[in-house]
C-alpha cells in the first residue's frame, strides 16, 4: 500500500526541510553576533541611525576612497564593530568636516545621507571629558581642546570655575551636545598620554532628564495640577515682560 | 591521421579516440594555459584598478579609475556598479535604497546577463583562484571525496540568503561573504579574514572537491540562474567528438558537460558553466571553443 517512491520523496523533503532550518539557525546565529549594531563604532557623517545603517551599507568602500585625510577605514574581520562598515578613529585621525562631504556624497546606497546638507549638522559622536585627568580642570591653562575644535565657543566653550578665595579660579572646557559633531579633533588634539576628551556615540554617554522634570527656573510654563508624566508640552505663548504679579490676574 | 589499430577505441563517430597530450614546447603549453592566464590577468587586474585607484590615486581624464570594490563601485567617477545579489539582499531586508546602486546594479545584471553569468566565477571572483589552488594541490595529492553532497545545494543557499535578509532585517550573506572578505581584505586590509579563506582552501582541498563554488556559493547560484540568458557559450561540434573525455575531467562543473543534449543544441547550455575555458584546449579533437550564440549554428537545423 506504501508506496516506495512517496516515501521517498517524504523523506528526502524532511531531511531538505531539516537541512534548511539547522543551515538557517546556525547562519541565523552568526548573523546575530556579527551584523548587531556595534554601540562604539564612530561612523562616517550623515550615517544613518546604527541598525538602519548596518542594513543598508553594502560595504564597497566608496567613502573611505573618498576621504582626502584618510580618516576612514573599513573594520576588519576580527575588529571591534561591524565588518566591512566604515568607522574611523579619532585618536589615530578624525574628521576634518569637508564642507563638500565626499564620503556621504561617494556612497551609493544613502547609508550616509544625503539629507546631511551642512557638515556642522552631522552627529558622529559627542565628546566627553574626563575631568580627572583634564590639564585644565587641574589648574593648567591648556585648553587646547577649546582652541582646535572646528566650532569652538558653540562645540566647546571655556567656562570660569570659580574656587575658594584664596585659590585661582579654573578655566575648563565644556562641550554643547547640540553643536558638537563628534568630529574628534579634539580628541587628537588632547596632550594627555591618553585623551582626557573623547568621542564616543552620543547614545552611550549622553543622559536623558525626562519629561516629568520641569525646571521651573529655565522654564516659563503654568504649574497645575493635570500634568501627566510624558506629555509633550508646548511653552505657553507668554508676551514677553508680562509680569503676571503685576497684573493682578491672581 | 594515423589507421586505427585494431585495440583502439572508436568515438561514436567512429574516428579513434586520443588523450590529451600536454605539448612539450613553451609556446604550445602557453596556447594550453591561454584561458588560466587570461582569466588570472582578469582577477588580479580587476583588484589592481580597485587598489591602485585607492592607494595610489590613479586617474583617467583626472577622473578616478575604479573606486570601491566589487559589492559596488564607481567606474571613471560617472558610472556606478554594484553586485545584484547584495543589492538584492539589501532591498529584501527593509531598506529603501538609493538610485545610484540600483543603476549600477542593473548595469552589472545586464553585463553579466548578456555575457553568461558566471563570467563572474570564472574571470572575476577573488575566491576563484584560492579555490582553483585547492584543486589543483588536491589532483596532486590524490585526494578523493569524503562524501558527496548535491550540487543542487547551493540554490537552497541562495533561498536561504534571500529569506533570511528579509526575516533579520540584514543582507545574510554579505555579512558572511568570504568572497567579499576577500576583496575587502585586498583594497582595505585583511584582518583576521585569512582564516575564512583559509578554511575555504582546505574544505575544497580534504573536505569536498569544488565545495564552495560548486556546490555552496550562493553567489555563483545566483549568477548560475542569470547564465541561463548569456550569450557568450562554449559551443560544441558533434561530429568531430569522440567522447574521450578530457573535457569532463577538467571541468569544475562536469554536469554541464552533458554531450547528449549539446551534441542537440550545438554548445553547452546550462547557466552552472562558468565559461572558464579550461575544457577549449584540452580537448584533442578541437571540437569545443567560446562563440557567441547567434553564431552558434543549431545542429538540428543542418539536419544533422
Amino acid at each position: 500500500m506504501a508506496d516506495p517512491k512517496r516515501r521517498e520523496f517524504i523523506t528526502k523533503l524532511a531531511q531538505g526541510a531539516a537541512l534548511a532550518c539547522s543551515g538557517g539557525m546556525v547562519w541565523g546565529y552568526l548573523l546575530s553576533q556579527q551584523a548587531k549594531a556595534s554601540p562604539t563604532a564612530i561612523r562616517p557623517p550623515g550615517a544613518l541611525p546604527e541598525a538602519d545603517f548596518n542594513a543598508r551599507c553594502i560595504k564597497c568602500g566608496q567613502c573611505v576612497v573618498a576621504c582626502p585625510y584618510d580618516t576612514l577605514r573599513l573594520a576588519a574581520p576580527g575588529e571591534n564593530g561591524a565588518i566591512g562598515t566604515p568607522v574611523f578613529t579619532p585618536r589615530d585621525v578624525p574628521c576634518y568636516m569637508c564642507e563638500d562631504i565626499p564620503c556621504m556624497q561617494a556612497c551609493p546606497t544613502g547609508a550616509l545621507s544625503e539629507e546631511l546638507k551642512d557638515i556642522d549638522d552631522s552627529r558622529m559622536g559627542l565628546a566627553i571629558i574626563d575631568i580627572e585627568n583634564c590639564l585644565s580642570w587641574q589648574g593648567l591653562r591648556c585648553e587646547i581642546c577649546y582652541r582646535d575644535c572646528p566650532i569652538k565657543d558653540k562645540a566647546i566653550s571655556i567656562e570660569n570655575h570659580p574656587r575658594k578665595i584664596s585659590k585661582h579660579a579654573f578655566f575648563v572646557p565644556l562641550v554643547h551636545s547640540d553643536a558638537c559633531t563628534g568630529c574628534g579633533v579634539c580628541e587628537k588634539a588632547c596632550p594627555t598620554d591618553e585623551a582626557a576628551i573623547r568621542v564616543l556615540p552620543a547614545k552611550l554617554v549622553q543622559g536623558e532628564i525626562g519629561k516629568h522634570y520641569r525646571l521651573g527656573w529655565k522654564f516659563d510654563t503654568e504649574i497645575t495640577q493635570d500634568f501627566k508624566p510624558g506629555e509633550e508640552e508646548d511653552a505657553p505663548a507668554v508676551p514677553s515682560g508680562l509680569d503676571y504679579l503685576n497684573e493682578g490676574t491672581l | 591521421m594515423s589507421i586505427p589499430d585494431a585495440d583502439v577505441r572508436l568515438g561514436p563517430n567512429g574516428r579513434p579516440v586520443r588523450p590529451f597530450v600536454m605539448p612539450a614546447t613553451l609556446s604550445g603549453r602557453l596556447r594550453v594555459w591561454r584561458h588560466i592566464l587570461a582569466r588570472r590577468t582578469t582577477q588580479v587586474g580587476m583588484l589592481l584598478l580597485f587598489y591602485g585607484t585607492f592607494h595610489w590615486d590613479w586617474a583617467l581624464f583626472g577622473l578616478p579609475v575604479l573606486s570601491g570594490n566589487p559589492s559596488a563601485s564607481r567606474l571613471l567617477d560617472t558610472v556606478p556598479l554594484a553586485d545584484p545579489f547584495a543589492t538584492l539582499q539589501i532591498l529584501l531586508s527593509g531598506q529603501s535604497l538609493e538610485s545610484t546602486v540600483l543603476i549600477g546594479a542593473g548595469i552589472i545584471l545586464l553585463f553579466y546577463g548578456l555575457l553568461g553569468g558566471r563570467v563572474w566565477c570564472a574571470w572575476f571572483c577573488p575566491i576563484n583562484p584560492i579555490t582553483d589552488a585547492a584543486g589543483w594541490l588536491r589532483a596532486r595529492l590524490g585526494i578523493r571525496d569524503s562524501f558527496h553532497i548535491s550540487r543542487q545545494l547551493r540554490y537552497y543557499v541562495l533561498a536561504l540568503a534571500l529569506i533570511l535578509s528579509a526575516v533579520s532585517g540584514v543582507a545574510a550573506f554579505e555579512w558572511v561573504s568570504p568572497i567579499s572578505m576577500a576583496h575587502r581584505g585586498v583594497i582595505y586590509g585583511l584582518g583576521l579574514g585569512w582564516m575564512a579563506l583559509f578554511g575555504i582552501f582546505l574544505f575544497d582541498l580534504v573536505v569536498l572537491r569544488h565545495g564552495w563554488c560548486g556546490h555552496l556559493c550562493p553567489l555563483g547560484a545566483f549568477y548560475g540562474l542569470l547564465g541561463k540568458l548569456g550569450q557568450l557559450r562554449v559551443a560544441f561540434d558533434k561530429p568531430t567528438c569522440t567522447h574521450c573525455g578530457e573535457c569532463a575531467r577538467v571541468c569544475p562543473e562536469p554536469q554541464v558537460l552533458n554531450f547528449k543534449k549539446a551534441g542537440e543544441v550545438g554548445l553547452i547550455a546550462p547557466g552552472e558553466c562558468s565559461n572558464c575555458g579550461r575544457c577549449i584546449p584540452v580537448c584533442p579533437e578541437d571540437s569545443l571553443s567560446f562563440q557567441l550564440r547567434p553564431m552558434i549554428p543549431n545542429p538540428e537545423e543542418k539536419g544533422l
